[in-house]
């Protein structure tokens, strides 16, 4: 689904060039649980950017779906965002003084014809936020508003999911919760693309890749849970 | 095909999270546009006003002021100059030679301060002929008015303006008392019909006393300040108009009309007259308000443009979900275009109520005051406020619209 060929990220200011991805080369399947680890600063978030279309490469080539990214427009790119990809970010950006369906409704306004109300309200009931869907987002406690986050990242049905450190800014009890809905997520044939430094969150990841300075120094299958997802599907 | 609801919903939603702001945002627009409203109005109000005292007068009057004029400007003596050169001989020459002519009057006029048993009421005194109530076709209440002798030998007899005698005498008769007017002491004969505010003058306010009374012994002049004709009914206006310039430069040995000290104007050209100087001036004030719609404009778009960096982030997840730059450029011009739109109708709601009041208040207090509302004010306000807002929002949006996903999501 996803095959990135020598990719390279520069970010130039004024005179200064500073390279920020080098040599990307990865493969991304169907149905992947992938986990993207590095410490801060390595380029984990740059590189999620450019596979969610929300930045674009120096250069090498982005493959999505057998197509070339770069040669998409913006107006295709926007609709890419808006169909094919849902993000879910660190802090949750939720419209504020706004209710939670209202908020799950939003990419939905954009994807032209009118808006089918029956997909708001599943994408709530599939985070179990039912009885909170006329709360106002600020009246949520942090977990209650990342998963509503997941909700919004999830109405359009789209491929691919991306998590920018979805359990930064929460408990370990709501952290824990966020996880499992994303490896329900993923279990029911969404891809999931997580971007975190913690070992504790990406270990719900089926494979890990690491960076470090930009460049790709491992990309392993996380055996752990491999066999606790065949084991969930045995039962 | 549907319509596209998203950007109304976005805007409703964003002005519902900011009602304050919204309003706030609106309230140059709503100033502005009822300021338009109401000077507009008041104008076309103040012109009904003095086209109502004009017409009562009569339209069957000619009048001549000393002092030359532009064709369609009023002459000097309008605006307080002295001008000496137009005599009551002029009208007795024009009322003989000009047929057309049935009737005129002298007119003087100074200020009076006209006093009994130590009660006082400042007034104008108006010195006119005895066929008075015949030019302006007006009558008295009780008594009577003064006779050509009373005119002709200067006597000191006084008919009261209808306020002026209320004011000194209540409601008891003021009719063989003496008053004092300035120093003189003068006979009351009788009180006029009151005929209301109007124009310039309130003529209830008045006093009326003999043309050469007023000459001679309250200023001390041999001139007059106004001369009024009446004009024989079916008779040709303006061909006697032209006839009464000929006796006046005969009278004045003027050879080149172009040198004429003098300006002659039927009922019908004043009222012209006073339509383009109200006009012109009500157009000027609104074009004075109309500054403050574009100062109104810029308010606009500089909450919008504080707006837009409140919400980058906000801008960032719109595009992060699939807003196009044309969906957020639309979302911030609607929004502009609706605060515009929404601050230019409540702003013609109460430009309309204020006018109201004030037409309310003025004809309670006498004036016969029109209330005015021209669609053509209400088409331009409505007009206006919708290229105000579209102008306003235009750079406000590019900006937002031109904002980076990935900067706007990361902006602090």
């Amino acid at each position: 689904m996803i095959e990135l060929i020598n990719l390279e990220k520069d970010y130039t200011n004024e005179e200064l060039v500073t390279p920020v991805l080098r040599n990307i080369n990865l493969k991304i399947a169907k149905g992947e649980f992938l986990a993207i680890m590095g410490p801060s600063g390595s380029g984990k978030s740059t590189l999620m950017h450019i596979l969610g279309f929300l930045d674009i490469l120096s250069s090498g080539k982005y493959i999505f779906q057998d197509k070339d990214v770069s040669s998409l427009d913006d107006d295709t790119l926007a609709i890419y965002r808006n169909q094919k990809v849902g993000f879910v970010f660190q802090s949750f950006n939720l419209l504020p003084k706004t209710s939670v369906w209202e908020n799950v409704r939003l990419p939905l306004l954009y994807s032209g014809g009118l808006v089918d109300e029956k997909k708001v309200d599943q994408a709530i009931a599939s985070v179990e936020l039912t009885h909170r869907s006329k709360y106002l987002s600020n009246q949520l406690s942090g977990g209650e508003k990342q998963r509503v986050a997941i909700a919004r990242a999830l109405v359009n049905n789209p491929d691919i999911i991306f998590a920018d450190e979805p359990t930064g800014n929460l408990d370990s009890r709501s952290g824990t919760q966020i996880m499992a809905i994303l490896q329900k997520l993923n279990a029911e044939g969404h891809t999931v693309i997580l971007v975190t430094h913690e070992t504790n969150t990406a270990k719900h990841a089926k494979r890990i890749v690491r960076i470090k300075d930009g460049e790709i120094v491992s990309d392993e299958k996380n055996d752990e849970q491999i066999i606790a997802a065949k084991t969930e599907l045995v039962k | 095909m549907h319509f596209d609801w998203h950007p109304v919903i976005t805007t409703w939603q964003m002005i519902r999270r900011n009602k304050m702001r919204s309003f706030l945002t609106s309230l140059g627009i709503i100033i502005g546009i009822s300021s338009v409203i109401i000077i507009i109005s008041l104008g076309a109000g103040a012109q009904s006003l003095l086209v109502n005292e004009i017409k009562s007068v009569g339209s069957d009057l000619i009048g001549v002021l000393p002092g030359a004029s532009e064709s369609n400007g009023p002459p000097a003596s309008v605006f307080g100059i002295n001008i000496t050169t137009l005599k009551y001989a002029d009208g007795q020459a024009i009322k003989s030679r000009v047929p057309e002519i049935v009737d005129f009057s002298g007119y003087v006029r100074g200020a009076a301060t006209v006093s009994i048993e130590g009660r006082k009421k400042e007034a104008s005194f108006v010195g006119v002929n005895a066929n008075y109530l015949n030019i302006e076709s007006t009558e008295v209440v009780s008594g009577r008015f003064f006779t050509n002798e009373e005119d002709n030998s200067a006597s000191r007899v006084v008919v009261l303006g209808s306020e002026v005698a209320e004011a000194l005498f209540n409601f008891s008769d003021p009719l063989d008392t003496h008053v004092k007017i300035n120093k003189e002491t003068f006979d009351v004969i009788g009180v006029m019909k009151s005929r209301g505010s109007g124009g310039f003058q309130n003529q209830d306010n008045e006093i009326y006393i003999p043309l050469n009374t007023g000459q001679k012994i309250m200023l001390g002049i041999n001139y007059i300040s106004l001369m009024r004709l009446k004009v024989a009914s079916g008779a040709d206006v303006d061909s006697t108009v032209e006839e009464v310039k000929k006796v006046l430069r005969d009278q004045h040995g003027i050879t080149d009309p172009e040198k004429d000290d003098f300006s002659v104007r039927s009922q019908v050209q004043t009222l012209d007259t006073l339509k383009t100087l109200t006009d012109a001036l009500s157009y000027f004030l609104a074009m004075v308000a109309g500054i403050s719609l574009i100062v109104g404009g810029i308010g606009i778009m500089n909450i919008m443009l504080v707006s837009i960096t409140e919400s980058t982030r906000e801008i960032g997840l719109r595009k992060a979900v699939g807003a196009r730059r044309r969906d957020i450029s639309i979302q911030y011009l609607i929004q502009t275009v609706v605060l515009s739109m929404v601050g230019g109708l409540l702003g013609i709601f109460f430009g309309v109520l204020i006018s109201w009041l004030v037409s309310v208040v003025a004809n309670y207090l006498g004036y016969a005051w029109d209330f005015v509302i021209t669609w053509q004010s209400v088409v331009l306000a409505v007009g206006f406020t919708f290229v105000v807002g579209l102008l306003s929002g235009w750079y406000p949006a590019k900006k937002a619209a031109e904002l980076n996903p990935i900067d706007a999501l990361r902006y602090e």
